[in-house]
């Protein structure tokens, strides 16, 4: 039997603005194993939190095309009914601000029983008690007897991700999505919280999505990576050969605006990322951010290929990329 | 003289109880800090949220009321919020965590860059256009949207358009309140050069705050580790990145995620050991009440909060 876990083909998620749809989510084409991680990178507005929505079929008034299967389920067509389920059972979200994701007017221990009870029926009073300060437990809270009773007001930052994270978790699904489950929180506390995802994955052995504008967490964490610039996929690796080898544009230029040793100036990519509105949907999406690219270089209709077994990048043109303030890159050529 | 000296600043704020709504007690956000700032340097705070450094920052520039403690600005005592006179005000400037609701929705960007010159210059409508015109320049964004509106701005925009205000007034301290800890990657680049950039031409003298280490080794040259409102580690990048005393500052640094994934064992087991170091020795860096202690010099430019020998 096959490892696979999801499957996305050609999914493209659009939003409605003064009636007329326009893609937020482009033609995402991807599987996530069992046990994998993989990790989705990409700036504020290129689409990866939509992608994530899209998969737990989150939004309500997008218009969803292609196809999402979990384990063999279609998710773009399954009725509601289902889907409820399915949702908070074999598939879970970490919502990425530990601050609104809770109920402020519910004890903690109810939050997560509540998803104990909707999936699984047979668990009485007593066994989902239990079982909710087994996860707190699981998920490295102090004194679970105690937070259970308590409000999420009463705790820390760090604390109430762990709170979404039990709840997240409290079925064992079998694909966890990591909405920027650290930004809101700080380093120590990150650390810690990366350490129980890598555990988690260890022990119930799902499949998760780590969606992050880091790539340092990503590196860390990671098995796979994928890209995302304007609602597509630009180039999608193993997490080793991403960062050895980077070959499209966009993770270039990202890769090296992060600051790291011995760097005088930091790398800025041009112009800004399109709105919504204001896609170019034809031809390579970072052609105008980098300019100095002669245009011929672009493919028309830009396909991901694969250089590298498993190594896949969007367009032609990062074979005649280079840095313009790169002399000796420049002058050389580029292979 | 330092350009900047401040001096044990306490800053308390009260927690009210009982019937009658008195202080029962204190919350000690900054006890005890004290700092020298040269002119032209980057001067780095950093700590997680809740240790005070933006309070720090906060009650120099005069936000929030100093408890005790001195603050010297060119000499001058500027503790009181009555000592800090109209050139105080002007030299000093501030840059705001978050773009989006540091800027005023309903104010043009010709008002918004321009209030502080209305403030302390008498400009003609003509040159005031001009000196903003100037400033936008200065930062980067296009001169013909003077009269746009924040929203129509992206985040990196918007908050080079909070640095055109701050550095109207032709300032010599900013204090950098997390300035790019709201921004993508990218766009946290371009306002870091840019930093470094107008420091050169204008002889700028930074009080860089973040939780961000990788931003703070970059941009600083001398850094201050703050854990509980106190100081735990204070010296230059180098003492701090490549000797760090203090078992914060060594849980600090653990805690960066490595960007190299090779690494990825390493920096895991570093990290171990780290938190291992870390429970087993923390009396000897934190007294009863878990704060730090008063710092040591070990050397020049390095201190570090240990209990005093005997």
């Amino acid at each position: 039997m096959s490892n696979e876990l999801l499957k996305i083909k050609n999914l493209k998620t659009s939003f409605r603005i003064d009636d007329e749809y326009y893609a937020a989510v482009d033609d995402v084409t991807l599987t996530l194993n069992k046990n994998e991680i993989l990790g989705i990178v990409g700036e504020s507005g290129s689409g990866k939190s939509a992608l994530a929505f899209s998969i737990m079929r989150l939004h309500t008034r997008a218009k969803i095309e292609g196809e999402i299967s979990l384990n063999n389920q279609n998710i773009v067509k399954m009725p509601k009914s289902k889907l409820n389920k399915i949702r908070g059972d074999e598939m879970a979200m970490i919502f990425q601000d530990p601050l609104t994701a809770l109920n402020p007017l519910m004890p903690i221990g109810r939050q997560i029983e509540e998803n104990l009870f909707l999936h699984n029926k047979k668990l009485g009073q007593q066994g989902r008690k239990k079982r909710t300060i087994e996860l707190l437990n699981l998920v490295g809270i102090p004194r679970p007897e105690r937070v259970y009773e308590q409000f999420p007001h009463e705790l820390s930052g760090g604390m109430r991700q762990r709170v979404i994270i039990a709840i997240a978790i409290a079925n064992d699904p079998e694909l966890l999505i990591a909405d920027e489950p650290t930004t809101a929180l700080d380093v120590t506390i990150q650390a810690q919280i990366l350490d129980l995802i890598q555990e988690l994955k260890q022990k119930i052995h799902a499949g998760i999505i780590l969606i992050t504008h880091d790539l340092g967490v990503v590196a860390e964490m990671a098995d796979r990576v994928a890209v995302m610039y304007a609602g597509q996929i630009v180039e999608i690796a193993p997490v080793d050969k991403l960062f050895a080898n980077p070959l499209h544009p966009y993770t270039r230029s990202l890769l090296n605006s992060v600051p790291t040793e011995g760097q005088d100036r930091l790398h800025v990519i041009q112009g800004v990322v399109p709105t919504l509105k204001n896609l170019p949907r034809t031809g390579c999406r970072f052609a105008e951010r980098i300019p100095w690219v002669d245009a011929s270089h672009h493919e028309e209709n830009p396909d991901l290929h694969e250089v590298e077994p498993g190594h896949f990048v969007r367009c032609t043109c990062y074979k005649h990329f280079y840095f313009p303030d790169n002399k000796e890159e420049q002058e050389n050529g580029v292979s | 003289m330092a350009f900047l000296d401040v001096k044990d600043l306490q800053v308390y704020f009260p927690i009210k109880g009982g019937i009658l709504n008195r202080t029962v007690d204190h919350i000690r956000a900054v006890d005890g800090v004290s700092f020298e700032l040269e002119q032209g340097k980057t001067y780095g705070l950093v700590g997680e949220s809740g240790s005070g450094k933006s309070t720090t920052g906060r009650a120099i520039i005069g936000l929030e009321d100093v408890t005790s403690g001195q603050v010297l600005f060119n000499g001058k005592d500027v503790t009181d919020k009555k000592a800090k006179t109209k050139d105080f005000r002007k030299d000093v400037q501030m840059i705001f965590q978050d773009p989006y609701s540091s800027l005023n929705p309903r104010k043009r960007v010709l008002d918004i860059v321009a209030e502080p010159l209305r403030n302390y210059e008498k400009l003609s409508k003509l040159e005031e256009r001009k000196r903003v015109q100037e400033l936008l320049d200065i930062v980067n964004v296009s001169s013909d949207s003077i009269f746009k509106y924040p929203h129509e701005f992206s985040g990196g925009q918007r908050q080079r358009i909070g640095i055109a205000r701050a550095i109207a007034l032709k300032p010599k301290l900013i204090i950098a309140d997390e300035p790019v800890s709201a921004l993508d990657v990218s766009v946290q680049a371009q306002v870091l050069n840019f930093l470094q950039e107008i420091q050169k031409e204008l002889n700028l003298t930074y009080l860089f705050i973040s939780h961000d280490l990788g931003v703070v080794k970059h941009m600083c040259d001398n850094i201050s580790i703050m854990y509980k409102g106190r100081y735990v580690e204070q010296g230059s990048t180098k003492d701090i990145f490549e000797n760090p005393q203090h078992i914060y500052t060594k849980r600090l640094i653990a805690a960066i995620p490595d960007i190299d994934p090779k690494n990825r064992e390493r920096q895991f087991k570093f990290r171990q050991e780290i938190a291992k170091e870390y429970r087993e020795s923390y009396d000897r860096y934190f007294d009863g009440n878990g704060l730090a202690f008063g710092l040591q010099s070990i050397s020049s430019t390095h201190k570090v909060a240990l209990p005093e020998k005997g």
